[in-house]
Formats: structure tokens, sequence, C-alpha cells
């Protein structure tokens, strides 16, 4: 096995286990050089990355790119031909390592037999935690089908389907969630409802990993993004990275000579008339934007519109595709 | 309670719940009621005409119509839990529903067999409860009780059970649909190829003979079956008129041995470990 960040258990003496104890805990997904081929296909060719604890990672790409093929490989669904991973720090080879992960599939079907109550309790058993009737109840509630707990699953459309399907990958108090398009079938309300949800989680520590073809739901919520093309990791990191610098497009009057210079000491400037636009450093202190303004307003410029802008991911996201499709030509 | 232990009783209640609530079990019973009320017909007209008949005759007469029945509730009990087998599995991997149970933190195996040990409950069952009311419609109607009712009726059982592993294997080959009609079909030809072995014995032909015996050491459907029937016929009278009875379909000359009954076993081990080992290594 290649060296990942896993603890071994187990022949430990006292200090060292202390040690152990003090370590930052090990990452919720790490993967590396995931490789599948289905028949002549290769649908994933040496993919590696990793989701942070509490870190909410967007997996970005176009159809057939791999992104449910990795997501089934990490899960322990389909069988990589290469690859490591490490779930919560265990080998995903070793069922207990999903113990605390919770998984929406992108193909989500629930026993239709059952009632959605039954259908969590269900899930609860098999992942071997003991969760109260009323936490199972509260988490149907948070997907909104608390009136509809009693009523068999057969009868639900897709979007409620999907709802039930978010409640089962939360409700088994889950330290890594993967949701594999986990809006494709709700209205913009549910989408909504969802990208809440994923905030409650980062907010409980809790990691999860998103594929998503909305990728303005991506950039909203996820710290970082994987793009995956033709099964190869086209580019990865956080979203500051990923998209570059961001600028600042102001519109003012009365600009002196020591406010332009004032708005250069922030970074490059460039001039369009009354319009202003300046490039801010790529991690740019909080303060600087406020204070930029407050300063020229000092200066007796009268400031009519301040706008953060920036490359937008889909842009980006294009971009890198694009880039990719060339270099093969 | 281990997780793997934890897993196949989860599985196998949650088997069980779903031929509860699936519409297979309703018309498995509309079939089964169906079945007992023309039985239950049949023999009050046996009993109408056996004044003419010696009571042995009368025993005799009773045993074949009682194991004819009883093989017509073995085909409802093959026809229901060979079609439960196949969807439950093969229908579930189709539709993503196995996805998210998989997900969880369990063996491949331990689901298998969990669903399995659901399925061959409930063929049990249904086998028992079935069964049982046929002998007292039987008692009822023309007073015969079968001499090893409880053996008869769990090697009834056996036979559900061989045909359901034999569904859960094919179900992760082939669709669910297919798995169902290929297990039964599989059924009917082996009892086929021991009434052909019958006639084989008959005309003291050993190449016909031995078409049944290949066929029962292949599925073992129609040696259990064979089995059954001899718990429930009537030993004196077949003493009294066996010979003149052979090759009957619906009467068996002679007991199961316990080496037939192991093979069994190990071919349903063997059948279950093929299944596993087919699911072990699909990708969903």
């Amino acid at each position: 096995m290649t060296a990942g960040p896993t603890a071994r258990p187990g022949g430990l003496g006292v200090d060292e286990a202390r040690r152990l104890a003090e370590l930052p805990p090990s990452p919720a997904v790490w993967c590396s050089g995931l490789r599948k081929r289905y028949g002549r296909q290769t649908a994933v060719d040496g993919v590696s990355f990793t989701v942070g604890r509490g870190e909410i990672v967007g997996l970005l790409g176009p159809n057939g790119a791999g992104k449910t093929s990795v997501i089934k490989i990490l899960l322990g669904l389909v069988r990589p031909d290469a690859g490591e991973v490490l779930l919560l720090g265990r080998p995903a080879r070793d069922p207990r390592s999903r113990a605390r992960v919770g998984y929406l599939p992108e193909l989500f079907r629930y026993q239709p037999w059952l009632t959605p109550g039954e259908v969590l309790a269900l899930h609860v058993r098999l992942a071997g935690v003991a969760v109260p009737a009323e936490e199972r109840r509260a988490c149907l509630a948070t997907v909104g089908l608390a009136d509809r707990a009693d009523d068999r699953v057969g009868g639900f459309s897709k979007g409620m389907q999907q709802r039930l399907g978010l409640a089962v990958a939360l409700v088994a108090r889950p330290e890594l969630v993967v949701l594999d398009e986990p809006t494709s079938a709700l209205d913009p309300v549910g989408r909504a409802d969802v990208r809440d949800l994923l905030l409650a989680l980062r907010s409980r520590q809790v990691a999860v990993l998103l594929n998503s073809h909305l990728i303005g739901e991506v950039e909203r919520v996820c710290d970082r993004v994987v793009i995956l093309d033709k099964g190869r990791v086209a580019a990865a990191g956080s979203l500051p990275e990923l998209l570059g610098r961001r600028e600042l497009r102001l519109r003012l009057g009365g600009v002196s000579a020591g406010a332009e210079q004032r708005l250069a000491a922030v970074g490059p400037l460039t001039r369009d008339g009354d319009s202003f636009t300046v490039a801010l450093p790529a991690e740019a202190d909080p303060t600087t934007v406020p204070d930029l303004v407050a300063d020229l307003v000092a200066l007796g410029v009268r400031v009519h519109a301040v706008e953060p802008g920036r490359i937008s991911l889909e842009e980006r996201l294009l971009g890198i595709l694009r880039a990719g499709r060339e270099g093969d030509r | 309670m281990t997780t793997a232990a934890r897993t196949v009783l989860t599985l196998a209640a949650l088997t069980l719940k779903e031929a509860a609530r699936r519409r297979v079990l309703r018309a498995l019973a509309a079939l089964t009621v169906v079945l007992l009320a023309l039985s239950a017909w049949g023999f009050s007209r046996i009993a109408a005409e056996t004044d003419s008949l010696t009571s042995g005759e009368a025993k005799l007469v009773a045993s074949q119509v009682l194991n004819l029945v009883m093989f017509g509730m073995s085909l409802i009990a093959a026809l229901g839990t060979a079609f439960l087998a196949g969807p439950t599995l093969a229908g579930e991997i189709e539709s993503g529903m196995a996805l998210s149970v998989l997900a969880r933190p369990v063996h491949r195996s331990a689901v298998l067999v969990g669903k399995w040990l659901g399925l061959v409950a409930f063929g049990s069952g249904f086998v028992a409860v079935a069964g049982l009311a046929q002998f007292l419609i039987v008692r009822a109607t023309v007073g015969y009780w079968p001499p090893q009712p409880v053996a008869g009726l769990a090697l009834l059982a056996a036979q559900t059970t061989v045909l359901l592993t034999l569904g859960l294997l094919l179900a992760t080959v082939v669709s669910p649909m297919a798995s169902g009609i290929v297990s039964v079909g599989l059924f009917g030809a082996t009892w086929i190829a021991g009434v052909v072995s019958g006639i084989g014995e008959v005309l003291r032909n050993e190449s016909l003979a031995r078409v049944g015996t290949v066929s029962r050491m292949v599925l073992p459907t129609d040696g259990l079956w064979r089995g059954a029937m001899h718990s429930f016929q009537d030993p004196t009278a077949l003493a009294q008129f066996g010979a003149e009875m052979d090759g009957f379909p619906f009467l068996s000359l002679a007991p199961l041995t316990l080496t037939y009954l192991a093979w069994t076993a190990v071919w349903v081990a063997l059948i279950l470990a093929l299944t596993s080992v087919s699911f072990l290594r699909r990708d969903l």
C-alpha cells in the first residue's frame, strides 16, 4: 500500500497512542492513482485528491468525465483496477471505513414498500449507529418530509425520493457525506434547501464531496473544486486559487490625483472614463475594500458604485476544458 | 452481535417485509386458496366414490391425489419464490436500490446471505402453512393423514430453498424476469427428467433411467420432491400395490438417503458461494 495518512491501531505503547490521538484527524477522503476501465473505455485514469475534515469539495466536469465512477470507487461499489482509497483514515476495502459515511446516489431509489421512516430505520441499523426515533424524524423534517413519514415511498415523486435520499445520507450521523447530483430532481426551492443543508453540514465539521452540474451551486458552497475531464484531474484547488485574481470595479466622480494614487496602492489600476478597475491580490485582506472606500470618500471622491468582479467558475471551467481539448489536437 | 450477523438479520427481516407487502404474496395466497378449494372439492368427491373401493385402494388413491395436489403446491411455492428471488437482487441492482444499502458498512456476502435467509424463511413458511391446510382438508374429507407430515413438508421447504438459491445465482448474471423464468424452467425440466427416468426404469432402459439420476444430482428439486412424496403416501397401501404403480409420477417407491440430503446441503452452499463470488465482483 502506498503511504497514506493512516493510523495503525493495535500494538502501540501508551505514549505512542497519546501522540497518535494528538495527530490531526486523517482526511475524510484520500485517494491516489485511481484507475478504472470498462472494456476498452477508460473511465477513470489516475485520479488522486483529498477531502479534508469539514471541507466541502465540488467534483466538476462534463458528462462522461468519470465523476460518478470515482464516487462509486470511493464507496466500494465499483472495484478500481488500480489505486488506493482511504475513507476517514481506513482503507476503503474494509466496509467499516463507511461506518460514518452518508451517500446519495445519482440513481436514487428506495424500497417502495417501505415508509420513509422505515427506510431511515433500516439505514441506521445497517450503519450500526443508535439514532433515536425523534432524531430520525427530525432528519426527515430537515428535508421537508415530516408530514409524509408514514406514506409508502412507492407513491413518492422523483423530487420527494431525492429528498428522502438526502435524509438517508444524513441520518446516521455521518462525518463524510457524498452527494451525487443531489438536486437533479429538485425545484429551485429544493435547491436552495440543499444549499442551506450543505452550509449547515460545514458548520458541523462534516466533510462533503459534491458532484453537481450546477456550477453556481458548487461555486456558492464549495471550499475546493476538483475538475475531472476524460477520467483525469484537469485542475484542482480552492476557488480563489482556481479563479485567480479578483478585481474591484468602481464608478467614481471627482477623482483627484491623490485619489487615483490611493486606488493604485491596492493593485494594478485601469481607467475608462469614470470607471475604474483595480485588481485585488488573490488573498485580499477583508478590510482592503472598506478601507479603500472610506479613504476615497475622505479624499472627496463621489462613489457611485463598487462591485467585486471575478471570473466565474463557469468561465474558468470552460477555459480549462477547452484548453484540454486543444491540447489533445 | 457482530456486524455481519446484524446485516444478515436486518436484510432477512427486510426481505420478509418485502414479501409480505408486495403483490406477489397476494397472488400466491390467491393461487393457494384456489388450489385448496379445488382439492377440497376433489377429495369430497373421492370420499363419495370410495364406498366401492377396499380400504387399501382408498388409501392409495388418497395418497396419489394428495401427492398431485402437493405437487401443485410446490409448483406455486417454486414460482412464487423464484419470481421473488430474482427481482429482489437483480431488480435492486438495476434500479439503483442496492446502491445506498451497499454503501453502508456491510459486506456484500452478508447482504446476500440475509436476502437468502429471508427468502428461505418466506418459502418455508408458505410451504408449512399451505401444506398443513391441505393435510387438514384431506383428513376432514377422506380421513387420511400422511405418515410423516413434518419430514415431507421439510423436504418441500428444502426444494423451495434449492430453487430460490438457483434463482439468486441467476439473478446476478441475467435480468430479474429471465432469472425467474429460467429457474422455473429448470425446475420443470428436472421434474420431466424424473418422469422420463421412471419410465426408463419400467422399460429397463438404463440410459433413460440415468437421465433422472443425473438431473437429480445437477438440480436436487426433483429428488427432494420424490422424498417428500414418499413421506406423504401410505406405506401399507404402497407395499400392497406398489409394484403395479412403478414409474407413476405421483408415487415414490424409495425414501431419500442421507447422502442425498447431504449432497443437497452441499449443493445449496456451493450455489450460494458462487452467487456470492459473482455478486462481489460486480460493479454497481
